[in-house]
């Protein structure tokens, strides 16, 4: 079953990407490339060879693999087809924050490897980011955690399952903080703009600028794959149905086509967000990705409170 | 002859005033001195790491009493479990650091005669263990006192520079305001089991048997606090520890930060949940406070280093803050009778403990490869040196990434058990500890992320980019003793992060012994592989699973794209056409951190100049631009320079009284007498 989702992480996730670029073309009165170009970018990439500066070393050669290997890894647990995955217990949800901050930790070193002044300054606001970020990402989960007394995922879409599926208030505050966070850790608008090479705006692209060829392939498809994963947590921890509580085949469509759908209507969501929203300035980040972590707290107060 | 743990662990302390003895025996020959005494001290902590996992492997509790102190007030020593891990987590990195020693003092040699370095390094490491044996108030002190002193020399070891006399003399007062509040914590409590006329209280099994009326429990435990807090280095009695810790030669520092502060830790253990056993939760709040304060802040101060070794010791203000953490929850749930949570907040602690002294050893040991490769300690001035020294570059990343608390490293675990004892705290009954506990997760998840963001920026800004000094100097690689007492760490980080579950059944006893449970390490088939203290459906970790499936991924990944040998061209840096790009351009440690500077400036002192001195009628294009910037610790204003102007002006007005006639002498001996006379018949 970890197998299956992992394919489905692979194989989906570009086209995700490429259902969001698609929508924000439209949006914004573009022609857009379609749904598979990222796909089209991929092949084209893993097919380049190698440009390498002259003093990069091993860390900026393994950070592609490693980046790659914890998603794909974090694919094998969150629950987005089924819930009997094996493996998933080996990490629960903080672990899982976890994974994230190594491909985090080890980009970020790529960032200053070659020793330009673009990747360093990447790797700074990205750590600096990701460090307001991850308080008031475990917070939210926290919250979540406090209901299903619990914080394995699996457990967590159990919870939902077997009856309790009341809207909670703590629920409804953790979920505001948790988009925030997810446009924050993928990298998206308001927080960051995944197509921007302009180098006062840009921060995961400036870690990223001096790769190219397969190393870049791994690292773009690592990051659809992230964003993909976001939607998927999220959607186990607040909207968990139509995952497949069995290992049948036919539930599993089911839950293949109802994943399909979530994912047609978080991309419309997240597409509304991007129009509608400037990029911050980065000084400003503090109140918003702070505004997530108070939502997250009061979604924790109103559990002890109301619940 | 003594049997059991208790021999093994004595011979071992015998071994390294053995080791003292030789050292000053053979003084003329330096690099004799060096290789005997280092492979002796060796040696003594591999009987220490034995006697140690015996211990605690076995359960002993052995006591003796020693035919050695004052008439009538014997020195007692007694191994138990507790004192059985110190001992072990003590051993384990003294035996790397020894190793590493050997390589590294070989760099004094022909400088400065290492005789002192070698026999205070050896006294040091007896001193510790002492403390930790010893099962009376008085040998604890004067143990304690000996590890004091001997640390006191060693950071003076390189005396010629005023910082390093400056930052020993501070250590120095720090430690024995500490010693002064520990001795009374142990006269109150020796005092109130036999009553202040007769000597018998001073054992720890007195102490322990003693029923201390809770306000005097109180005072003791406030004094015991206070006192091991100044040793440890807790936020805001940390002043002393980034100035002595760095100055001091690298293998002391990885000694001093490693295992010396967990000193602190053991006597913090010994006196509130042995010696005084029962207490109400207020105690554990505030431990729990002061453990979030440290950690928060000691990583922001960290963060605003520029001097490796200074930014390592900060650190570990960081680590002992989470440690303090893990004690803080246990004890509150003890005080709430909630055994099972209590043990796992407590293996948490204890847990971290180990962690932190192989992490921070094992980082300090490389600050003192880059340091004696290159003659720095200044991040500005360093980069790339992962060409040069490839070894202690990759050594080093496993500390980043162990201490960064990232899977499937040590430190990790460790956080994750705090973790799930912070997310159990729902389950006590005060409604206002629910909600505030809750909020310490947050504080230690900024914590965790903070910390991952300093080592990008050491690791980064040391080892990566191109060297930012003006002359690169001629750097090696360490050699073999350096790189093996590294590689041991390195391997053991590893180790304690995939396996833990083998350790936490190990050390399990300790809680059991303290607060009464064990927690339940593993479940169902293949139990050793799951990490689950509370129960597999509530939560459970595999770090050797994680472990094997980012390398299964990697390694896959890896072949399936070199099936085809694809190329890989070397180019230069692409600079955008400027071709005017130099080493200065890079980031550097204080780039790095401006936008946390920023973001948490109001918490230090900071000034911040900027000077642009222009080019003639050009004022867009300047000649010079000079930056200066400032951080200063707030806490140094706002409690030690009061402190240290209290002081000086007491001792002024005293000093009056220095006239320097003999008549005047005379006269104060005389009034003295006087008084006595009236005042004491």
């Amino acid at each position: 079953m970890e197998f299956l989702q992992i394919a489905v992480l692979l194989g989906i996730a570009p086209a995700f990407t490429g259902w969001v670029r698609m929508l924000k073309c439209w949006s914004q009165g573009r022609t857009s490339a379609g749904l598979f170009q990222p796909y089209r970018d991929i092949i084209k990439l893993f097919s380049k060879d190698v440009v390498l500066a002259d003093n990069a070393s091993w860390i900026f050669r393994f950070t592609p693999y490693l980046v790659f290997g914890t998603v794909v890894l974090a694919g094998g647990i969150i629950p987005m087809l089924s819930l009997e995955l094996p493996i998933a217990s080996a990490a629960d949800v903080i672990v899982l924050v976890g994974l994230f901050a190594i491909a985090r930790f080890f980009t970020a070193l790529a960032g200053m490897d070659i020793g330009t002044a673009f990747g360093g300054m990447g790797s700074s606001r990205e750590m600096t980011i990701a460090s307001l970020a991850e308080p008031a990402m475990l917070m939210a989960i926290f919250t979540v955690s406090l209901a299903s007394k619990s914080t394995s995922l699996s457990q967590m879409v159990h919870v939902v399952y077997s009856g309790q599926s009341v809207l909670r208030p703590s629920l409804a505050f953790a979920l505001f903080a948790f988009i925030l966070i997810a446009l924050a850790e993928t990298g998206r608008i308001p927080v960051d703009n995944p197509a921007t090479h302009l180098e006062l705006t840009m921060i995961h692209e400036a870690m990223i600028l001096e790769y190219s060829g397969r190393h870049l392939a791994l690292i773009e498809w690592a990051n659809m794959m992230k964003l993909f994963l976001f939607v998927m947590l999220g959607a186990a921890v607040f909207a968990p149905w139509g995952i497949a509580q069995t290992g049948d085949l036919t539930v599993i469509i089911a839950a293949f086509l109802i994943m399909l759908l979530k994912l047609a209507v978080v991309g419309i969501v997240l597409v509304i967000i991007e129009t509608g929203l400037a990029k911050m300035r980065i000084f400003r980040l503090t109140e918003f990705l702070g505004s997530a972590f108070l939502l997250a707290t009061l979604g924790m107060l109103s559990y002890f409170i109301l619940e | 002859m003594i049997a059991g743990p208790m021999g093994i662990v004595t011979s071992a302390i015998l071994l390294l005033f053995l080791s003292v003895l030789l050292a000053s025996l053979l003084k003329s020959h330096q690099r004799l001195v060096i290789n005997v005494s280092f492979v002796t001290a060796s040696a003594a902590s591999l009987l220490g790491i034995a006697g140690g996992v015996w211990a605690v492997g076995g359960g002993f509790t052995n006591k003796l009493i020693l035919p050695l102190g004052l008439p009538d007030l014997p020195f007692h020593v007694r191994i138990d479990p507790l004192a059985g891990f110190f001992i072990t987590v003590i051993c384990l990195l003294s035996f790397f650091v020894s190793v590493y020693s050997i390589g590294y003092i070989k760099g004094y040699l022909g400088r400065r005669p290492v005789t002192r370095l070698v026999i205070f390094y050896n006294l040091f490491l007896a001193g510790m263990l002492m403390v930790v044996l010893a099962d009376d108030a008085l040998f604890f002190l004067v143990s304690w006192e000996l590890m004091a002193a001997a640390s006191y020399f060693l950071v003076m070891f390189e005396d010629e520079r005023i910082e390093n006399r400056r930052a020993a003399f501070l250590y120095m007062i720090v430690a024995h305001v500490g010693a002064i509040a520990i001795l009374l914590s142990f006269g109150v409590m020796a005092g109130l089991t036999t009553g202040f006329e007769s000597f018998n209280g001073y054992t720890f099994d007195a102490m322990r048997q003693a029923e201390i009326p809770v306000k005097w429990a109180t005072a003791a435990f406030l004094l015991a606090f206070f006192g091991f807090a100044a040793k440890a280095g807790v936020v805001p009695l940390h002043v002393w520890l980034p100035d002595a810790h760095p100055v001091a030669p690298s293998n002391v520092s990885a000694l001093m930060s490693g295992v010396m502060l967990k000193t602190a830790i053991y006597g913090m253990v010994r006196v509130t949940f042995d010696l005084i056993g029962t207490y109400p939760w207020w105690w554990g709040a505030i431990v729990l406070i002061f453990g979030l304060i440290s950690a928060v802040m000691g990583v922001l101060y960290a963060l605003m280093q520029h001097d490796l070794k200074r930014l390592l010791a900060y650190h570990s203000v960081e680590n002992i803050g989470i440690i303090l953490i893990g004690l803080g929850l246990s004890m509150i749930f003890t005080s709430f009778n909630m055994p099972m949570l209590a043990a796992l907040a407590l293996i948490a602690g204890l847990y971290h403990t180990m962690n932190h002294a192989v992490f921070k050893g094992l980082l300090f040991m490389g600050a003192g490869a880059v340091l004696h490769a290159t003659g720095e300690r200044n991040m500005e001035e360093m980069g790339g040196l992962i060409h040069r020294m490839p070894w202690t570059a990759a050594l080093f990343l496993i500390g980043c990434v162990s201490i960064s608390a990232l899977p499937p490293f040590n430190g990790f675990v460790s956080e994750w058990l705090t973790f799930q004892a912070f997310l159990l705290s729902p389950a006590l009954p005060s409604p206002l500890l629910k909600l505030l506990i809750p909020l310490g997760a947050a504080l230690l998840a900024l914590t965790g992320a903070l910390a991952a963001a300093c080592f990008v920026k050491a690791f980064g800004v040391t080892f990566l980019g191109h060297w930012r000094g003006h002359h690169m100097p001629r750097v090696h690689e360490a050699d073999w003793f350096m790189r093996s007492g590294m590689i041991l760490a390195a391997l053991t980080c590893l180790v304690l992060g995939v396996l833990p579950t083998f350790f936490i059944d190990w050390m399990d006893i300790i809680p059991e012994q303290l607060v009464g449970t064990k927690i339940s390490t593993s479940s169902g088939v293949y139990g050793w592989l799951w990490l689950a203290p509370v129960g597999r459906e509530r939560a459970s970790y595999s770090g050797a699973i994680v472990f094997m499936g980012i390398l299964l991924v990697v390694v896959a990944v890896y072949i399936v794209l070199h099936v085809k040998p694809g190329t890989i061209h070397r180019v230069p840096i692409w600079d955008c056409g400027f071709s005017k790009l130099n080493q200065r351009m890079q980031y550097n440690a204080t780039a790095f951190s401006m936008p946390i500077r920023r973001i948490f400036g109001f918490l230090f002192n900071i000034r911040e100049k900027v000077k642009l001195t222009p080019r003639g009628l050009y004022a867009a294009v300047p000649k010079r631009l000079n930056y200066y910037l400032r951080i200063r610790d707030r806490f140094w204003g706002w409690f030690y320079r009061p402190v240290v102007d209290i002081c000086f002006w007491v001792s002024r007005r005293v000093g009056r009284l220095q006239q320097g006639r003999i008549q005047a002498y005379l006269i104060y001996s005389f009034i003295t007498i006087i008084v006595l006379l009236v005042f004491s018949r």
